[in-house]
C-alpha cells in the first residue's frame, strides 16, 4: 500500500517533468531556428532597402543588385565593383584548381588506406586528421612563414625573387582540402564490397581496368561530393588565404573582409545574398549526389 | 623635436593662396611602350578617387592591381617580410626614413617624373628625405577628432573631452601618434625613445581609455557613421569624406588645442618592385595638376600640388576648409612623427601590445 | 622493377606517397618552422634570428596570459551554450518520423553554415550596433530609453561564436542520436526508471560519442577565432587570434606570434587528448 503511494507521487512528478520536457523540446528548436535564421533574413531584407540605414526599412529597391549586375554585363561601373568581380574570378580560379588537385590526392590516399597493409597506417590517420582540427590561424601563419623562408632561400640560391600569388594560395587550399576529400571518399569505400574488385581481377581484368571499370564508378558519388565540399571550403576560406595571398590575387572573402570594415553600403548585403544563393545551389547539388549515392547503396 | 620644427614652417606656408587662375591644361599623356604591363599599388584604405586608377589603366593600356592597408606598420611588416610584388607604396614621413635606412626603397628617377615641378617647392627636401631620393609627397593631413555634432553641439576643443566622454569612443590604430598625444600631456618629446617615457605614455593612455570600445584600423569614420561611437580619432580626410557622403552636418572634425600629429604621405617604390619604370610613370601621373586635383576633390586631404591649387581644379570649398588646410597658428601646434630607430620601435610595439591587452580589462 | 617498389605498389603505400609528401611539405614542415621560430630572437623587421631564447614564452605567459585565459574561457562558454542549445535540437531533428521533415529540419541547420563565415558574422554587426536592428526595435517598442551597448563586448563575441559553430555541435549529436535505439528507453521505463534517470543512465551515455565530438569541434575553432572578435569584439572582446595576427602585421614580431601560436596549439592538443581519453573511457564503460 505504502509502496504504491510513493510510486503514485513519483509518477505525478514524472508526468510534470515530462510535460515540461516536451514543452522545452518544442521551444528549443523554435528558438534555435530563429537564432540561426534571423540574422540571415535581416541581411537579405536590407539588401532590398532603399536607404543605407540598417535600422529601418524605408522602401523596396533593386538598385544595389543592379549596381553589381551592371558590371557583370560590362556596363560602366564603379572601380570598387570591378575589383570585387575580379576577386570573384580569382576565387573561382583558385577553387577549381585546388579542388582538382586535392580531389586526386585525397582519393588516392583514401584508396591506399582502404586496402593498404603497410606500417604507419595509424600515423597516416593522425596526419589526415590534424589539418581538420588545427586552428585556422595557426595553419595560416605557419604557411606564411614557410613560404617566406622558402622564397628567401630561393632568392639566395638563384638570385630571383619568387612572389606569393595564386600558387601559394592554391598550395594552402589543397593542404586543408585533402583531409576532407579523403574522409568523404573513405566513408564511401567503407560501404563498398571489396570482393567486387577481386571478382573483376578473377575475370581477367588487370588492376588498372578493375579500378576504372569497377571501383571508380562505385566511389564516384563519394569523389564528387568530396570535390564539392573542397570547392565550397575553398570559396569560403578567409584566414588562410589572407595570409598566403600575393598581389592582385585577393579572393572574394578577402575582398569582402576589407569591404565589411570600410563601407556601410547595402551592396555588401546584396553580395552576401548572391553568395548565399550560390552556396545553396552548390550544397543542393552535393546533397542530391549523396542522396543518389544513398539510394543506390 | 627640433628636427620636426624644420618641417613645420613649410606647412605654415601651405594655407593656400587660392588665386584661382583658369589655366589651359593639357591632359596627361602616357609615355609609349607600357601597353600590356602590370602595376601593383599598395595604398591606404579610402585614399584614392574612384577614377584615378581606371583612367591610368586606360591612358597607358596597363592593368593595375590595387591593395589596401590600414597603418604604416602593417605596410612595413608586409614589405619587410619580402615585398610580395608591389610597385608603389605610400608611407608617411617617418616611415620613409625608416624604410630608406633599411634599404627597403629604391631611388626615384626624376627624369621620368617631370611633373615633380608641380609640387610646392617648400614641401620638397623634408627632413625625412632631404634630397627626395626615395619619396615625393602624395597628400598631407592631420590626426584629430571626428565626432557626432548631435552629441557635441558645442564642438570639441580638447583631448580631455575625448578622455572624459561618457559614451563609446574609437581610437586610431596608429601607435606613434597615439603615444605622441600622451607625450604632449606628459611634457615629453612626442618622438621620445626613452623607455620610461614610453611606458608612462602607455599608462597615461590606459588611464584615459576607459571609454574606448575599439582601437580602429583606419575605419573609425565608418563606426562614427554607423553610430557605434560618438568620437573617432581619425585622419582628417576620412571624417570629411563621410560628411560629404551623407550631405549632412552630423559629423565634424577638430584638432584639439593641445596639439596633434601632422603628416605627409609619400609615393615611394619598394625594393624588389617588379615594374619600377611604370611605377615612376604612375607617380608622374599622380602629380599632374588635374589628376592631383581630382584626387583631392574626392578624398578630402590637402594637396601638395601647387599646380592643382593654382589651376582652380580643386574645389573652393576644400581650399577654404580649415579642417583640410589648417590655419598657420594651428599648424605650429602640431608634431610630426619621425623614425625613432629599431630599439625604440620595439619598445613602442611592446607598449602598444600591452595597451591593447589591458584596455579591455 | 626494384623489389621495394613492387612491394610498395602491392601494399598500397606507393599510392599514398604523393599525398603524404604533399602533407609533409605543406603541413608538417611549416608547423616545425613555427616551432623553431618561437624559440628564436626577434631580428630587424620582426623576422626570427639566432640565438635561441625563451623570451617570447615568458612574455606569452606574463602579459598575454589574460587574453589566453579569456580565449579559453570564451571558447568553453561557447561550447557549453552550443551543447545546451544543440542537444535538444539534434534530438528534435532525429526524432522526426517523416524522412522529408527530418531532412528539411536538418537542412535548415546546415544552410546558414554554407553562407560565408564573414558575412554571417557581419550580419551580427548589423543586428548589434548602437543604431542596429535590435536596438532600434527595442527603442521603438519603448522597452529601453537609450541604446544598449551590445557591439564591441564579450557578449557580442560569444553570440558570434555560438552562431558560427552551433551546427558543429548539432551534426555529430544528430548522428549518434539517430543510431540510438529507443527501445532501450521503453526497457528502462519498464524496469521502473523515471525520465531523468533514463536520460542520465541510458540516453546520455549512449549519445556521448556525439556529444564529445561536438564539444571538440566547437571548442577548437573557438579558441583560435580571429574573424569573430575582430568584427564584433572591440577592445573588450580581444582574443588570442587577434594578437597573433597583430604580430604578423602592425607589431611585426614573428617569433612572438609563433610562440603565441604554439601555446594555442598546445591548448588544442590538450583538449584533443581529453577528448580521446573521454571517448576511450566511454567506450570501455
Amino acid at each position: 500500500m505504502r509502496q504504491s503511494l510513493i510510486n503514485e507521487g513519483a509518477l505525478r512528478r514524472n508526468r510534470v517533468i515530462r510535460r515540461l520536457g516536451s514543452v522545452g523540446l518544442w521551444l528549443n528548436p523554435i528558438f534555435a531556428y530563429f537564432f540561426l535564421w534571423a540574422p540571415i533574413l535581416i541581411l537579405v531584407l536590407f539588401s532590398f532597402n532603399n536607404s543605407r540605414s540598417v535600422a529601418s526599412f524605408t522602401g523596396f529597391t533593386l538598385k544595389w543588385y543592379s549596381n553589381i549586375l551592371n558590371n557583370v554585363m560590362g556596363a560602366e561601373s564603379a572601380f570598387s565593383t570591378e575589383i570585387m568581380l575580379n576577386a570573384f574570378r580569382n576565387s573561382l580560379f583558385v577553387g577549381t584548381i585546388a579542388t582538382a588537385i586535392s580531389t586526386v590526392l585525397g582519393t588516392m590516399i583514401a584508396l591506399a588506406m582502404a586496402r593498404g597493409k603497410f606500417r604507419g597506417l595509424r600515423l597516416l590517420d593522425g596526419l589526415l586528421f590534424l589539418p581538420v582540427v588545427i586552428p585556422e590561424i595557426t595553419q595560416a601563419i605557419s604557411l606564411a612563414i614557410f613560404f617566406k623562408v622558402v622564397f628567401d632561400w630561393a632568392a639566395l640560391i638563384s638570385g630571383e625573387r619568387i612572389f606569393p600569388g595564386f600558387h601559394t594560395i592554391i598550395a594552402a587550399h589543397v593542404t586543408f582540402n585533402i583531409s576532407y576529400v579523403a574522409i568523404v571518399v573513405r566513408a564511401r569505400l567503407a560501404d563498398m564490397d571489396p570482393q567486387l574488385e577481386e571478382a573483376a581481377n578473377d575475370l581477367g581484368a588487370n588492376p588498372w581496368q578493375a579500378f576504372w571499370r569497377v571501383t571508380f564508378p562505385l566511389i564516384l558519388p563519394g569523389v564528387i561530393s568530396g570535390a564539392l565540399l573542397a570547392f565550397t571550403l575553398s570559396l569560403d576560406d578567409f584566414v588562410i588565404t589572407f595570409f598566403t595571398s600575393g598581389v592582385g590575387t585577393s579572393t572574394l572573402p578577402v575582398f569582402v573582409y576589407g569591404l565589411l570594415k570600410l563601407t556601410v553600403t547595402p551592396e555588401v548585403n546584396a553580395i552576401s545574398t548572391i553568395m548565399m544563393v550560390l552556396s545553396t545551389i552548390l550544397i543542393g547539388i552535393s546533397l542530391a549526389m549523396q542522396g543518389r549515392n544513398a539510394s543506390r547503396a | 623635436m627640433k628636427k620636426i620644427l624644420l618641417l613645420l614652417p613649410v606647412l605654415l606656408l601651405l594655407a593656400p593662396l587660392s588665386l584661382a587662375q583658369d589655366m589651359e591644361h593639357e591632359p596627361w599623356t602616357c609615355p609609349e611602350g607600357y601597353e600590356g604591363q602590370t602595376l601593383s599599388i599598395f595604398n591606404w584604405s579610402t585614399y584614392i578617387a574612384e577614377d584615378t586608377v581606371p583612367n591610368f589603366e586606360e591612358a597607358c593600356g596597363v592593368t593595375v592591381n590595387y591593395d589596401i592597408y590600414e597603418s604604416n606598420e602593417a605596410m612595413l611588416a608586409r614589405i619587410r617580410q619580402g615585398n610580395p610584388g608591389y610597385d608603389i607604396v605610400v608611407p608617411s614621413g617617418g616611415t620613409v626614413q625608416r624604410m630608406a635606412e633599411e634599404m627597403l626603397l629604391i631611388p626615384l628617377d626624376m627624369a621620368m617624373i617631370p611633373n615633380v615641378a608641380n609640387l610646392i617647392p617648400d614641401l620638397l627636401g623634408a627632413a625625412y628625405d632631404p634630397e627626395n631620393t626615395y619619396s615625393l609627397p602624395y597628400q598631407w593631413g592631420t590626426v584629430g577628432v571626428g565626432y557626432s555634432t548631435e552629441v557635441f553641439p558645442d564642438g570639441i576643443t580638447s583631448w580631455n573631452q575625448v578622455w572624459e566622454h561618457d559614451g563609446p569612443v574609437a581610437w586610431l590604430d596608429d601607435r606613434q601618434t597615439m603615444l605622441g598625444i600622451a607625450h604632449l600631456f606628459l611634457d615629453n618629446d612626442p618622438n621620445t625613445t626613452d623607455p620610461d617615457e614610453i611606458n608612462a605614455a602607455r599608462d597615461y593612455l590606459l588611464e584615459k581609455g576607459g571609454n574606448v570600445v575599439t582601437v580602429a584600423a583606419d575605419d573609425g569614420q565608418v563606426l562614427l557613421e554607423r553610430g557605434d561611437v560618438d568620437i573617432a580619432i581619425e585622419y582628417n580626410g576620412d571624417i570629411l569624406q563621410i560628411s560629404w557622403d551623407c550631405e549632412c552636418d552630423d559629423y565634424a572634425y577638430a584638432i584639439p588645442e593641445e596639439g596633434s600629429n601632422v603628416w605627409i604621405d609619400n609615393l615611394s617604390i619598394p625594393v624588389d618592385a617588379p615594374n619600377p619604370e611604370l611605377a615612376m610613370v604612375f607617380i608622374d601621373y599622380i602629380l599632374d595638376a588635374k589628376v592631383g586635383a581630382d584626387l583631392t576633390n574626392y578624398i578630402w586631404y590637402a594637396s601638395p600640388n601647387q599646380a592643382s591649387i593654382e589651376s582652380g581644379f580643386i574645389d573652393e570649398e576644400i581650399l577654404n576648409d580649415p579642417a583640410i588646410f589648417p590655419p598657420p597658428e594651428q599648424v605650429a601646434n602640431l608634431f610630426a612623427i619621425i623614425d625613432v630607430g629599431a630599439e625604440a620601435e620595439e619598445l613602442i610595439n611592446n607598449a602598444w601590445d600591452e595597451l591593447l591587452i589591458f584596455l579591455g580589462q | 622493377m626494384p623489389r621495394w617498389l613492387s612491394r610498395a605498389r602491392k601494399n598500397g603505400s606507393l599510392l599514398a606517397l604523393p599525398t603524404v609528401l604533399w602533407l609533409v611539405i605543406f603541413f608538417v614542415t611549416p608547423l616545425v618552422i613555427v616551432l623553431a621560430f618561437s624559440f628564436m630572437s626577434r631580428g630587424r623587421g620582426g623576422v626570427a634570428i639566432m640565438p635561441f631564447t625563451l623570451n617570447h614564452y615568458e612574455r606569452t605567459f606574463d602579459i598575454f596570459f589574460i587574453i589566453l585565459q579569456r580565449s579559453i574561457g570564451l571558447a568553453a562558454l561557447t561550447t557549453v551554450i552550443c551543447l545546451i542549445a544543440g542537444y535538444p535540437l539534434a534530438f528534435f531533428i532525429s526524432t522526426r518520423r517523416r524522412r522529408l521533415v527530418q531532412q528539411i529540419t536538418l537542412f535548415l541547420v546546415i544552410l546558414p553554415f554554407w553562407t560565408n563565415f564573414l558575412i554571417r558574422t557581419y550580419a551580427w554587426r548589423i543586428l548589434l550596433g548602437e543604431e542596429g536592428t535590435i536596438n532600434s526595435a527595442l527603442l521603438n517598442l519603448g522597452l529601453i530609453s537609450e541604446p544598449l551597448p551590445l557591439l564591441n563586448t564579450q557578449l557580442a563575441v560569444l553570440i558570434g561564436l555560438v552562431y558560427g559553430f552551433l551546427p558543429f555541435m548539432v551534426l555529430p549529436i544528430f548522428a549518434s542520436v539517430e543510431r540510438f535505439n529507443f527501445r532501450y528507453v521503453d526497457a528502462a521505463h519498464d524496469l521502473g526508471a523515471n525520465d531523468i534517470r533514463t536520460f542520465l543512465r541510458i540516453v546520455l551515455p549512449l549519445t556521448m560519442p556525439g556529444v564529445l565530438a561536438g564539444c571538440a569541434l566547437v571548442f577548437i575553432p573557438s579558441v583560435g577565432a580571429f574573424v569573430t572578435p575582430d568584427l564584433l569584439g572591440g577592445t573588450k572582446g580581444l582574443m588570442i587570434g587577434n594578437l597573433i595576427n597583430n604580430q604578423f602585421g602592425g607589431s611585426g614580431n614573428m617569433p612572438l606570434g609563433s610562440a603565441l601560436s604554439v601555446v594555442m596549439m598546445a591548448v588544442v592538443m590538450l583538449s584533443l587528448l581529453v577528448y580521446v581519453f573521454a571517448n576511450r573511457r566511454d567506450r570501455g564503460a
